[in-house]
């Protein structure tokens, strides 16, 4: 008898799950489950060249329309998980349907951290996460805009980017004391605050936003420190969190995200889970960890097949992820902490460079601006933990290949 | 109707109607053969690695600066290396034969 594989989510992770499939030669049914109305797309492009009216919405898919039916993939649009139940194996639709299945994924990923704040349910007040917030935003921006963004991260300063190149006047209002905190080290952080102010946008750090204040429509984001900012749209991005209530809900393990194994297996034998979504083990870096990345979430849908399949294989890659603001094209190899020592290669002035981060003498972590031969090396070098000499990466002028 | 003839990591041949305006990457990305193109197209992560055949090299033009760096840093880079998504697939290219290279 075939067997029925249940896929919940339509993003990266989902996306890829399906292809692989297919690709592994799986003949079995295959039910995707998608609560926004696309096919799965790539995600990046909705804080940039979406946003920027650079490319159309069917630029973005993974697959074209058609490949679901082609490929005999069930693409369930606009649909809900609302439960699963592991011992009757089943998963509930917000439409009442009850699907049966012999292997389940969950590929949830995550969704906004919202800001419960008063006067956030204004109107113009967005975050940015799908395809259709992206429209809504690209739709009221224009070139007089007043634009301010809650939160100085990827998304936020990828939308400033854009929208400042657009005309619109561009605030930003970070809560800690400088941009990107969380993934860059102060030196980077420097860098890209420099380069945003020289565009033309107002970055403000250290402003935790208290309210926000308009009568309909928001006018005006309003700081604890009594600092105020007028607004015609806001954008906020300050994070997101993990989708584990079904897994939750259903009794897997669940701490920071649903917990699994090196193979990409919960708790229950017939449940995997990847992407966004996961807390996974990875022996490169000796931790558990969740991640939020295009690269993690592809390269653990594969790993779930195959485990899916009957063919095993321990998911341990170097976790990378890339922002592009203006002409710059970040790119981050590995995962740096707060007390790495910071090794600077290159000249930042040149807009080209590379920040090596080293715990205990090994390199552990880059971040590469416009540098994408260093990108490519560094994965390597990260992936066999090895120790460098800080004065021999400080020179430019030698390629990391060779050290 | 304008043709791509690709050779598959496991030395199969085949022949797809590519599409005109798109890259060679989303054409072969639309056709399952195994590309990862994890950064969806912008020339950052040489995920989408091609031969292209010593006959297309020409009409498939120039790599820029950066694409030659991603791929300078593949163990697997050949005369014919190209990142597949910096080639848009057009009514020149009909013909177009190329062989995806190995995953590294």
């Amino acid at each position: 008898m075939s067997e029925t594989i249940v896929i919940i989510g339509a993003g990266h992770a989902g996306g890829q799950a399906a292809t692989t499939l297919r690709q592994k030669g799986f003949e079995g049914r295959i039910i995707m489950i998608g609560d926004e109305p696309y096919v799965p797309y790539e995600r990046p492009p909705l804080s940039k060249a979406l946003l920027a009216g650079d490319i159309e919405v069917e630029r973005t898919y993974l697959k074209k329309p058609n490949w679901y039916e082609d490929k005999d993939v069930e693409l369930r649009t606009n649909t809900r998980a609302t439960s699963v139940d592991p011992a009757a194996k089943s998963v509930t639709l917000d439409d009442g349907a009850v699907l049966s299945y012999d292997k389940l994924l969950l590929a949830t990923g995550t969704r906004v951290r919202t800001l419960d704040l008063p006067g956030a349910d204004l109107d113009n007040i967005f975050y940015l996460r799908a395809i259709d917030d992206t429209f809504a935003i690209k739709d009221r921006l224009t070139p007089s805009s007043r634009l301010v963004i809650v939160g100085g991260g990827y998304i936020g300063l990828e939308v400033a980017a854009v929208a400042v190149k657009m005309g619109c006047t561009v605030t930003v209002v970070e809560g800690l004391d400088r941009v990107m905190s969380r993934v860059v080290c102060p030196e980077v952080s420097a860098f890209y605050n420099d380069v945003h102010t020289q565009a033309g946008v107002d970055i403000k750090t250290g402003m935790g936003v208290s309210a926000f204040e308009g009568n309909g429509k928001v006018e005006k984001v309003v700081c604890a420190d009594g600092n105020a900012f007028d607004a015609d749209i806001v954008v906020i991005g300050v994070g997101v969190v993990p989708n584990v209530e079904l897994a939750e809900e259903c009794g897997l393990v669940v701490d920071n995200g649903i917990v699994v194994d090196e193979f990409a297996a919960t708790s229950d034998p017939s449940i995997w889970a990847a992407g966004d979504c996961t807390n996974h083990p990875n022996s490169l870096l000796g931790r558990r960890l969740r991640l939020e990345s295009v690269q993690n979430a592809v390269d653990q849908a594969k790993t779930a097949v195959g485990s899916m399949l009957g063919e095993p294989k321990e998911y341990a890659e170097v976790p990378w992820f890339w922002s592009d603001q203006y002409d710059l094209k970040l790119q981050i190899v590995g995962l740096s902490e707060p007390g790495d020592e910071v090794v600077v290669r290159g000249d930042p002035a040149d807009r080209k460079f590379s920040i090596i981060y080293l715990r205990d003498g090994v390199f552990t972590a880059i971040n590469t601006i416009n540098n994408v031969k260093d990108f490519m090396a560094s994965k390597k070098i990260i992936a066999a933990g090895r120790k460098i000499d800080p004065a021999l990466l400080a020179d430019a002028e030698t390629p990391l290949k060779e050290l | 109707m304008a043709k791509i003839h690709i050779t598959n990591r496991e030395g199969v041949e085949s022949e797809i109607e590519g599409e005109i305006g798109i890259s060679v990457m989303e054409n072969l990305r639309d056709n399952d053969y195994e590309l990862e193109a994890i950064c969806g197209g912008q020339c950052s992560c040489a995920t989408c690695h091609i031969y292209i055949d010593d006959a297309w090299t020409e009409k498939t033009g120039e790599r820029s600066d950066e694409e030659t760096e991603l791929l300078e840093e593949l163990e697997c880079m050949q005369p014919g290396s190209r990142l597949s998504c910096q080639i848009e697939f057009t009514e020149d290219l009909d013909g177009l034969k190329l062989v995806v290279a190995p995953d590294e």
